[in-house]
C-alpha cells in the first residue's frame, strides 16, 4: 500500500481497524494531536484530498491513494525551517497569538485554512468542531479574521521596551507549524523498544481484591508483564503535589489491594503495542470481595457509615472550625438575614492534552520520566519517596504541556510507568484516553455551603457564618488544601466583626476530587457572593454599593478563619476599588446601548419579582456582579530557582523550573529578564521544566509562574546585569558605572562591544558570566477580580443570553497585556461552562456517566460571548516589576455574577450550578403561579 | 480511535458475508468515535458505489452511504423546478445543522450511519421520519424489506434491524416532499445536541403530520386529517407520548423536554396555520 503524506510517498500499512490519526503519528507527523480521539475536539484535523476531516474518525485504510496533508505540510514547500514562508493562516495565528497552550492550534489552523469568506462570517458554526480550553475563543476569532496583536518590544528610540509590550510567545512559530513537542511527541527512533501500558480499572465502588489471574493476559502475544498490588511498593503517598508533602494525606498506593472507587487502578498490563496491552487487560480475571460503599457525603457522615479508609473516623479527612466575634449576636443585630445552601458541582478540567508519561533510562542509568505535569520537581520527589530512589538517580521533565488547570498538580501516571520501567528495564509509555480522564483522574470538589449572613439597615455586614462540606472522593489528595484555601480569601475580602466557619472534607467511594482552577475559592465565592447579593437586595441597596461598603480597603486586616491575618499577606497594591468602579461604569454604559441593554429583545413588560417570571414568552433582563480576592502566592512555601548566563551567540540563556502549559509565563520570564538586561525578549532563550536545569521549583500552580518563578528569573537577570557590567568595564578599562547594556552589546563612551564578543572574552579570561536567582514565595500580596453581567432569560425555554460581560482585574503592572487578557478571557470561558452546563455526573452506583465530550459539553466558540476586560492601574510592591498573579482568579467571580444576574432578571435565586436551560426553565415554572401550561399539558 | 480488535476490513455490501463480530462500516464516524473491544471485522459499504441521491417522480432515494456533506448541498444543486415542487427539501439544511458534529465530520459521516445509530437526537432520523421516509433493508438471508424510518429507531441506541441486516437506502416519497413544513429545535447549549426536535408538515390534502424526535426515546408521529386547534394538538401529544417515553439523559431533563415539545408543537401549528409566505423568487 502507498500513502501520500505531505507530498511524500510513504510505504506503510495501517492495521485494519486503525484510524488515520495514530497512523499519521506513527509516520512521524506528530503535529497531529489527540484531544478526544472521538471526533469532538478537532485537534487531529488533517486534510484528505484537500478536505478537512477529523483523523481520529477516519479509517486509515481509506486514505490509501489520497493526498493527506497535516500541519507539517500545510505551507507551500513542506518541511519548514526558520525563515520559510508560513501558510497565511499560520501567520495569522502567530500575529494574533490565537493560542495559549497550543495543543488545539494545529487543528484550528488546518480547519480555518480551508475557510472561504462565507465560512469566516459564521465562526460559531464552522469552528464548533474545534475545542480550545484556554483562550475563550476571542484570540482565535482574531486569528482567523486576521487581526494582529503581537508587537516587537523595541521602543521608538531603538532601545528595548519590554514590560507592558505584547511580546509574542517564544513558542509561537513551533506551535503554528506543529513542531512544538508536547509530552508524547517523541519520535519513535528516540525510544527504541518502547512498551505501552494499559490499566484494568475497578468495576466496583469499594472492594477488596482477592485474586488476580494473569495467566491468560500473559499469554497474549506482545504482553511483557502484568503489574498488581503485589508488585507495588507499600509506601503510601498522595497524588497531590505540594512543596511540603506532609500537607497532603498519604492514603494512596501505586496499586492497592483495596479499590475505593469505580475506575480505580486494579492492575496494569505492559505490552509492545497499545492494542496488545488492551487485550491483556481484557484477559485478566479478578476476584473481588465487595465492600459496603458510601457514595455521597451525607452517607459518609452518617453514624456508623463504612469507613473509606480504615481509621479515618467519620470519613472526615480534614476539618476546620473557627469562630470570630459573635455570629449569633451579629445575626440578632441584623435587619436582614439571609440563609441558604449553595451547591457547586463536580467539574472536569478537560485540558486538551490528556495525562501521559514515558519512563525510560538515560546513558547514566537514571530513570527519566517525561510527563504532562505542572510540577516536575515535585513529581521527582514523590517518585523517589515511593520507590526509594535517590534524587540524583531520577530526572523528570515536561515538554510543552497541553493545558493543566490544576489537573496536572497530581501524580496520576508517572508512578505506574516508573514501576513498569523499573521492573522491565525498558521504556514504558502510558497515555490516558479521554474516557479515562473523565472516569479516573481528578475533578473539582463538589461543595455544599450553608450560608447564614446578616446586614444592618445602614448596609453593614454584621455576621457571616458558613457550614461547608466538600466531597474529596475516594482519596484525600488535595482535600485539606482546597478546604482551607476555599475558606480563606473568600471570607477575608469582607470586613465583618462576626465570622464563623465550620468546614469538613469527606471521603466517599467516588472519583477523587483534586486541584482545580480556583482551588476551593470558586465554590465558596459562589455561595458568599450570592448571599451578599441577597443581603443587598433585602436592604434595597445596589449590590455594588453594598460591596463597596463591606469589602476590605487598603490596610484593613484580612481575617478569615483565624483571629489574626496571615503574617505574610500584605497589600502590595490594592485595586479592588478601581475594579468595582470599572465594572459599575461599564454596566451603566451598557444600559444605554441597545445591543447590550436588552432593548433589542422583546422584553417582558411584567418584569417583577413577585410575578416570578409570569410571562411565559418574554425575555427577562437582569444584572449581576461578584467580587473575588486571591493571595498572589499559595501559603506554606513556594520556591523557585533560576539560572541565567550569557551564551556564546551573545544571547542570554535562562533556565527555569516552572512549566509552560499555556499560562504564558515563558514570555513573561523573557520580558522580565530582558528588562533587567536592557535587551529584547527574543534575545532571552528559555529552557524550562526539567529537573536537570535548576535546583528546585515547586511548580506552576497557585498562579505562581509570574510572581514566584518570575521573581527568581528577575533576580538572576539583575545579578547577571551587574556582573556583566563589571566585566565589561574591565574590557573598556573604565568603571562599571559608565558601562551601559544595549540589546546586543555593551557600550562605554561611544565604544561598543557585541555581546558575543563579550562572551568570547569572558571565556578566554576564565570568567563565568552567569547568575542565579531564588525566591521563596513570601511575602505575598493580594489580587482582585470583579465580574459583571447583564443577561436576558427566556422564561419560556430557560435560555440565558449574555447581553454584556465585563471583567475588571487587578493584576498589578501587566507585563504582557495580550497574554494577561487571554488568561482572563480563558478563565471566564471555563467558568461560563461551569456556570451554564458542565457537570461530571456520577450515578447511584458510583459510575461516572459523562465519559465523552459529547456528554460533558465544554464551551465551543458558539457558547462564549466576548467579555470586555479592564485592568486596574496598580503597581505591586511585592511582585516582579509590580506584577501580580492572574491565572486562576478570573474564574472565581463568574458563576455568582451570573447567578445574581439571573436573580435580578427572574426574581428567583438559583443556588445550584450549572444553570442549564432545563433547570432554569423548571425553576421558573415552579415559581410561576398558576402554571399556565399545566392546563394544556396533562400531568405525566 | 483505533479499533485494535479488528483483524480484517472487507469491502462488501452483501449481507451474506456478515457473521457475528462484524460491523457494517459506512463513514465510520460512530464506530471510530465510540470504539469497540469486541469487533472482529469491518464490512465496508462505501466500496459499493451507491448513487448518493437519486430522484424520480415518486420521490428521492438517499443511499445509506450518502454523506451529510452531500445531503447538505443537494437542495442548492437541484433544478429550480424541483426545488419549487418539493419545498420540503428546505428541511435538509436545518436538519444537517442539528448535528452536534462539525462540518468536517459531515465530509465522512453518512445518512444511514446516523439512522442506524438510533440516537433519539439523530437528525437524519428526524428528517427521514418527518417526511415518511421508508428504509430499504437487506437481510442476511437474501431477503429485502421496507420499514418506515419512524419505526426503524425503536429506542435510545436501538433499532429494528436484526443482526447482519443492512440499511441500503431511505426513500422520501414525493407526496411528503411536496408538503409545507415547519422546523423547531432546542438544545441546552448553542448549536449543541438537540434536546427537542420537532418537524411539522401539511400535505397537499390538508392533513397535518407532527414528528417529535430528540425529546422522546424514539420518533413519535401524530397525524391529523387537518390542522388541529391548540387544544386538539395538546390532547394529541398527551395521548401519543407516555410519561416513560420522554428521553432522559444529559442533554435535557424529561420535564423540560416535555414542556418544550408542547411549546414547539404549538409554534409549528401556528406557523402552518398562517398563510404560506410567498416564495422568495415570487415566481408562483
Amino acid at each position: 500500500m502507498t500513502y501520500r503524506i505531505n507530498n511524500a510517498e510513504v510505504d506503510a500499512a495501517p492495521f485494519p481497524g486503525q484510524c488515520l490519526r495514530t497512523f499519521l503519528r506513527e509516520q512521524g507527523t506528530l503535529g497531529v494531536k489527540k484531544g478526544c480521539d472521538a471526533g469532538d475536539c478537532g485537534a487531529c484535523t488533517v486534510h484528505v484530498d484537500g478536505r478537512p476531516v477529523h483523523s481520529c474518525l477516519y479509517p486509515a485504510v481509506r486514505a490509501e491513494g489520497r493526498e493527506i496533508t497535516t500541519i507539517e505540510g500545510l505551507a507551500d514547500g513542506a518541511g519548514l525551517a526558520d525563515g520559510e514562508a508560513l501558510h497565511p493562516m499560520q501567520q495569522q495565528f502567530l500575529d494574533a497569538q490565537g493560542f495559549q497552550c497550543g495543543f488545539c492550534t494545529a487543528g484550528m489552523v488546518m480547519t480555518a485554512a480551508t475557510f472561504d469568506e462565507q465560512q469566516k462570517a459564521n465562526l460559531p458554526r464552522n469552528l464548533k468542531g474545534n475545542l480550545c480550553r484556554c483562550t475563550g475563543y476571542r484570540a482565535i476569532e482574531d486569528a482567523v479574521c486576521g487581526h494582529r496583536h503581537t508587537e516587537a518590544d523595541t521602543a521608538s528610540d531603538g532601545g528595548p521596551r519590554t514590560v507592558g509590550a505584547n511580546v509574542a510567545a517564544p513558542a509561537g512559530p513551533d506551535i503554528v507549524t506543529g513542531r512544538a513537542r508536547y509530552t508524547l511527541d517523541v519520535p519513535a527512533e528516540e525510544l527504541p523498544g518502547l512498551l505501552h501500558l494499559k490499566i484494568l480499572r475497578s468495576p466496583h465502588a469499594h472492594a477488596r481484591i482477592l485474586s488476580i489471574d494473569a495467566s491468560a493476559a500473559l499469554a497474549v502475544p506482545g504482553v511483557e508483564a502484568v503489574l498488581t498490588h503485589e508488585d507495588a511498593p507499600d509506601q503510601l503517598f498522595s497524588t497531590a503535589q505540594h512543596e511540603l508533602h506532609t500537607d497532603d494525606p498519604d492514603d494512596t498506593r501505586v496499586l492497592d489491594s483495596v479499590v475505593r472507587f469505580r475506575g480505580q487502578r486494579v492492575a496494569a498490563v505492559v505490552a509492545d503495542t497499545v492494542g496488545a496491552a488492551a487485550a491483556g487487560v481484557r484477559a485478566l480475571k479478578v476476584d473481588y470481595e465487595i465492600l459496603p460503599a458510601v457514595l455521597d457525603p451525607a452517607a459518609a457522615l452518617a453514624p456508623g457509615a463504612p469507613e473509606v479508609h480504615p481509621g479515618t473516623a467519620g470519613n472526615v479527612v480534614a476539618e476546620l472550625h473557627s469562630d470570630i466575634g459573635d455570629v449569633d449576636a451579629g445575626l440578632a443585630a441584623a435587619d436582614v438575614v439571609h440563609e441558604n445552601t449553595y451547591y457547586s458541582q463536580r467539574l472536569q478540567h478537560v485540558a486538551l492534552e490528556t495525562h501521559g508519561s514515558i519512563a525510560s533510562f538515560d546513558d547514566l542509568g537514571r530513570l527519566v520520566v517525561r510527563t504532562s505535569t505542572q510540577v516536575p520537581f515535585l513529581v521527582r520527589r514523590t517518585l523517589c519517596r515511593v520507590f526509594g530512589l535517590k534524587l540524583a538517580s531520577v530526572r523528570v521533565l515536561a515538554g510543552r504541556v497541553g493545558g493543566g488547570f490544576g489537573g496536572k498538580q497530581e501524580v496520576l501516571t508517572e508512578d505506574l510507568v516508573a514501576l513498569a520501567a523499573l521492573k522491565l528495564n525498558r521504556p514504558v509509555q502510558l497515555e490516558l484516553t479521554r474516557e479515562e480522564q473523565f472516569t479516573a483522574t481528578t475533578t473539582r470538589h463538589p461543595f455544599a455551603v450553608k450560608v447564614r449572613a446578616g446586614a444592618a439597615a445602614d448596609g453593614t455586614l454584621t455576621a457571616l457564618a458558613l457550614d461547608v462540606t466538600a466531597n474529596t472522593g475516594a482519596y484525600g489528595n488535595h482535600a485539606p488544601g482546597v478546604m482551607f484555601h476555599g475558606c480563606g480569601e473568600s471570607v477575608a475580602v469582607y470586613r465583618c466583626a462576626n465570622k464563623k466557619v465550620d468546614a469538613r472534607s469527606v471521603y466517599t467511594n467516588t472519583l477523587p476530587s483534586g486541584a482545580f482552577r480556583g482551588y476551593g475559592l470558586s465554590q465558596m465565592i459562589f455561595a458568599i457572593e450570592s448571599a451578599m447579593d441577597e443581603l443587598a437586595r433585602g436592604l434595597g441597596m445596589d449590590p455594588l454599593d453594598f460591596r463597596r461598603r463591606n469589602v476590605v480597603a487598603l490596610g484593613d486586616r484580612m481575617v478569615s478563619t483565624a483571629p489574626e491575618p496571615a503574617e505574610d499577606v500584605h497589600y502590595g497594591s490594592y485595586g479592588l476599588d478601581q475594579c468595582l468602579e470599572l465594572v459599575s461604569t461599564a454596566l451603566a454604559a451598557g444600559r444605554q446601548r441597545a445591543e447590550t441593554s436588552g432593548a433589542a429583545l422583546s422584553v417582558s413588560s411584567e418584569l417583577s419579582v413577585s410575578s416570578g417570571a409570569a410571562d411565559d414568552g418574554g425575555w427577562l433582563v437582569g444584572e449581576g456582579t461578584a467580587v473575588a480576592m486571591i493571595d498572589t502566592v499559595p501559603p506554606r512555601g513556594h520556591i523557585s530557582h533560576a539560572k541565567i548566563s550569557l551564551r556564546e551567540d551573545g544571547r542570554y540563556g535562562l533556565d527555569v523550573g516552572t512549566a509552560e502549559f499555556g499560562n504564558g509565563t515563558t514570555t513573561v520570564h523573557a520580558q522580565l529578564a530582558s528588562t533587567a538586561l536592557h535587551t529584547t525578549a527574543d534575545r532571552v532563550v528559555i529552557r524550562q521544566s526539567d529537573t536537570d536545569l535548576v535546583d528546585h521549583d515547586t511548580g506552576a500552580y497557585g498562579s505562581t509562574g509570574t510572581v514566584v518563578a518570575g521573581k527568581a528569573s528577575l533576580a538572576a537577570a539583575e545579578e547577571l546585569a551587574t556582573l556583566l557590567k563589571g566585566f565589561a568595564a574591565s574590557l573598556f578599562h573604565h568603571t562599571s558605572a559608565q558601562v551601559h547594556l544595549l540589546a546586543d552589546a555593551v557600550e562605554c563612551g561611544g565604544e561598543r562591544v557585541p555581546l558575543a564578543d563579550v562572551a568570547a572574552r569572558a571565556r578566554e579570561e576564565g570568567i563565568d558570566l552567569s547568575a542565579e536567582g531564588r525566591w521563596g514565595g513570601t511575602p505575598r500580596s493580594v489580587a482582585f477580580n470583579v465580574q459583571g453581567f447583564r443577561v436576558a432569560v427566556h422564561a419560556g425555554t430557560g435560555e440565558i443570553r449574555i447581553l454584556q460581560s465585563v471583567h475588571a482585574a487587578d493584576a498589578g503592572v501587566v507585563v504582557n497585556p495580550l497574554q494577561c487578557r487571554g488568561q482572563i478571557e480563558g478563565g471566564i470561558a471555563q467558568a461560563l461552562g461551569a456556570a451554564l452546563f458542565e457537570e461530571v455526573r456520577i450515578d447511584a452506583e458510583g459510575t461516572v456517566e459523562t465519559r465523552i465530550l459529547r456528554e460533558y459539553h465544554v464551551p465551543t466558540f458558539a457558547d462564549v460571548p466576548r467579555t470586555v476586560i479592564f485592568f486596574a492601574d496598580t503597581d505591586d510592591s511585592l511582585g516582579p516589576m509590580g506584577a501580580k498573579s492572574m491565572s486562576e482568579s478570573p474564574f472565581n467571580p463568574v458563576a455568582p455574577a451570573l447567578a445574581n444576574a439571573l436573580r435580578d432578571a427572574t426574581g428567583i435565586r438559583f443556588a445550584r450550578t450549572p444553570f442549564a436551560r432545563d433547570r432554569v426553565y423548571l425553576g421558573l415554572r415552579a415559581a410561576r403561579v398558576p402554571v399556565e401550561r399545566e392546563a394544556a399539558a396533562p400531568a405525566v | 480511535m483505533d479499533l485494535p480488535t479488528v483483524s480484517e476490513l472487507i469491502r462488501t455490501a452483501d449481507p451474506q458475508h456478515w457473521r457475528p463480530g462484524d460491523a457494517w462500516l459506512a463513514g465510520g464516524t460512530v464506530l471510530f468515535s465510540y470504539g469497540s473491544d469486541t469487533l472482529q471485522r469491518l464490512l465496508d459499504l462505501t466500496a459499493a458505489g451507491w448513487e448518493p441521491l437519486a430522484m424520480n417522480d415518486d420521490g428521492l432515494e438517499i443511499a445509506a452511504t450518502c454523506t451529510i456533506a452531500e445531503l447538505y448541498t443537494f437542495p442548492g444543486a437541484v433544478p429550480p423546478r424541483v426545488r419549487q415542487a418539493w419545498p420540503a427539501l428546505d428541511l435538509m439544511q436545518p436538519c444537517c445543522d442539528s448535528f452536534v458534529a462539525s462540518f468536517k465530520v459531515w465530509n465522512v459521516s453518512t445518512v444511514g450511519g446516523n439512522i442506524c445509530t438510533g440516537l433519539p437526537a439523530g437528525p437524519m432520523t428526524s428528517l427521514a421520519a418527518a417526511l415518511d421516509g421508508t428504509a430499504l433493508v437487506l437481510s442476511p438471508g437474501g431477503t429485502v424489506r421496507r420499514v418506515p424510518v419512524a419505526e426503524l429507531v425503536i429506542g435510545d441506541g436501538r433499532t429494528a434491524l436484526a443482526p447482519g441486516e443492512l440499511l441500503r437506502s431511505i426513500t422520501l416519497p414525493a407526496t411528503a416532499l411536496r408538503a409545507r413544513t415547519a422546523f423547531r429545535r432546542l438544545s441546552l447549549t448553542n448549536l449543541g445536541r438537540s434536546g427537542v426536535l420537532l418537524i411539522g408538515r401539511t400535505d397537499e390534502d390538508g392533513s397535518f403530520v407532527l414528528t417529535v424526535t430528540a425529546a422522546t426515546k424514539r420518533p413519535v408521529q401524530l397525524r391529523f386529517p387537518s390542522l388541529p386547534d391548540a387544544a386538539g394538538l395538546g390532547a394529541g401529544l398527551a395521548e401519543a407520548i407516555d410519561a416513560g417515553l420522554w428521553h432522559d439523559d444529559v442533554h435535557g431533563l424529561p420535564a423540560w423536554r416535555r414542556d418544550m415539545t408542547y411549546r414547539l408543537a404549538e409554534e409549528i401549528r401556528a406557523e402552518l396555520a398562517a398563510p404560506a409566505p410567498a416564495p422568495e423568487d415570487g415566481s408562483l
